[in-house]
């Protein structure tokens, strides 16, 4: 089975290399805490969908937010 | 050695993408250069074939030092090649990095081998000149003698040196720090700003994007950020009076506009990289571009054009953040436009009081070049503008 998490980390830090995936809390959030800005979240929008064809739209930005969530929503969206 | 902004001074060779016999273009990346804003892709502004390079690799040298001969077509190279700064006619720093701008370049005097008094950085000069020193009584301390802004500083009579540099080993980011106090202390001491500030509803511009990006893969969605960037574009192909640069006393208007994007890095420290000839893009076209500077601001593979052609900046505090900034300038420009995140309020339209996303837009203008009148213009013309997104 997919590790959905690491590979979310993986793509979060090939946009931010400064971010030290071991340092990243599960529930913390890409912009509010990571300060991602909004075209980090598109590019990692797009890794997301070019690795795993997963569509994203925009509504659900706030479901891949954190560690947490993106690991629950690819988990269910690439799935299925 | 290209000038790469008003206060650049030296830039140390960490590479060279030709070699001697090299056919090159106008516009070709020839070299790249760290400086304090990061490394920088140098273009050629003369088409030829590179005769011989000068410059060693890992060198530091100071603006206007030449890196390179190249030979126009039919030319005979040089009898004997010039070990120190020479009046070649070809070499790449005869010419300053922004000469195919209608606005002339922003430092003129780069090469310091013009003719025009002892060789000088473009910082040395404009300081010497605020001291009132006269630069054939200072000694340079650069290559070749060259004087730089520390020679200006030691040379001042008396106590009143504050700003002398301490020229220390700081990281990338206090390097950067360093080259943004130096901007943006020129622009406070030399512009006389002012300001214009309106709210604008930007709910239709955001309802056209989400019905657009519905239906996009994410790889073709656009932000609100590239709708920003191309009204302002619009706007200031209009507004002429807030598009160009303030050179040597005087204002000359762009015939492009070349909005400069500021970026902020992560880590600390802010770019602001020129999208060139805007003017000329769609929306997405807009968009693609933006992405593309953002990425290479970050991977720090800007081109010499883009840091030196921006015509007038656009800074936008994205999705989340303070609703208003107030903005400085970038010299030699002469405006900045500062948009604030989107906020939620309650706003008038027609007779009724409706929730709706506005953004704060202030204009930061230079009173030298304009006037109120024609920056509440471009704040009215970019608030139609924004009101008509899919006419964008």
């Amino acid at each position: 089975m997919t590790d959905f998490r690491a590979a979310y980390l993986e793509e979060l830090t090939n946009i931010a290399p400064d971010i030290d995936p071991d340092t990243v809390g599960d529930d913390e959030h890409i912009q509010d805490d990571l300060e991602l800005d909004s075209m980090d979240v598109l590019n990692l929008v797009m890794a997301l969908h070019k690795r795993f064809g997963v569509d994203i739209p925009e509504a659900d930005y706030p479901r891949i937010a954190t560690v947490a969530l993106a690991t629950r929503y690819l988990e269910s969206h690439v799935a299925s | 050695m290209p000038s790469l902004g008003a206060d650049m001074e030296a830039g140390k060779l960490v590479e060279w993408s030709v070699q001697p016999g090299d056919q090159v273009n106008r516009g070709d990346v020839v070299a790249v250069v760290e400086t304090q804003k990061g490394a920088i892709e140098i273009e050629i502004f003369e088409s030829g074939t590179v005769h011989e390079l000068i410059a060693e690799l890992g060198a530091e040298l100071p603006v206007g030092a030449p890196l390179a001969v190249i030979l126009a077509e039919g030319e005979a190279p040089p009898a004997e090649a010039p070990a120190a700064p020479e009046p070649v006619q070809e070499d790449m720093t005869a010419q300053s990095p922004a000469d195919d701008i209608t606005a002339p370049p922003p430092t003129p005097d780069i090469a310091p081998h013009a003719g025009a008094g002892p060789a000088a950085s473009p910082a040395a000069r404009v300081r010497a000149h605020e001291l009132g020193l006269d630069l054939s009584a200072i000694t340079g301390s650069g290559p070749g003698g060259v004087i730089v802004l520390a020679d200006v500083e030691v040379a001042v009579p008396g106590p009143a040196r504050p700003q002398a540099r301490t020229g220390g080993t700081g990281s990338a980011v206090d390097e950067m720090r360093k080259a943004i106090a130096a901007a943006m202390t020129r622009s406070k001491q030399s512009i006389p700003h002012f300001y214009l500030s309106e709210t604008i509803d930007v709910q239709p511009a955001m309802d056209y994007l989400a019905a657009l990006n519905a239906d996009r893969p994410p790889p073709e969605r656009v932000l609100l950020g590239a709708l920003f960037v191309r009204a302002a574009t619009r706007a200031a192909a209009k507004i002429k009076v807030m598009n160009g640069h303030f050179t040597d006393g005087a204002f000359r208007p762009a015939d492009r506009v070349n909005p400069g994007v500021a970026v902020a890095l992560r880590g600390g420290g802010l770019v602001a990289p020129a999208l060139m000839d805007a003017q000329d893009m769609t929306l997405d076209q807009t968009m693609s571009g933006m992405r593309d500077l953002v990425t290479r601001a970050r991977a720090g593979r800007l081109r010499s054009s883009e840091m030196t052609q921006g015509t007038i900046t656009i800074s936008s505090l994205g999705e989340t953040g303070a609703e208003a900034m107030t903005g400085v300038i970038f010299p030699p420009q002469v405006a900045l436009v500062g948009i604030g995140a989107p906020h939620r309020r309650p706003w008038v339209v027609g007779d009724a009081v409706v929730p709706r996303h506005v953004v704060t837009l202030t204009l930061s203008a230079d009173h030298r070049v304009s006037d109120g009148r024609q920056v509440a213009r471009f704040i009215s013309e970019f608030e139609t503008l924004m009101s008509e997104p899919e006419a964008l």
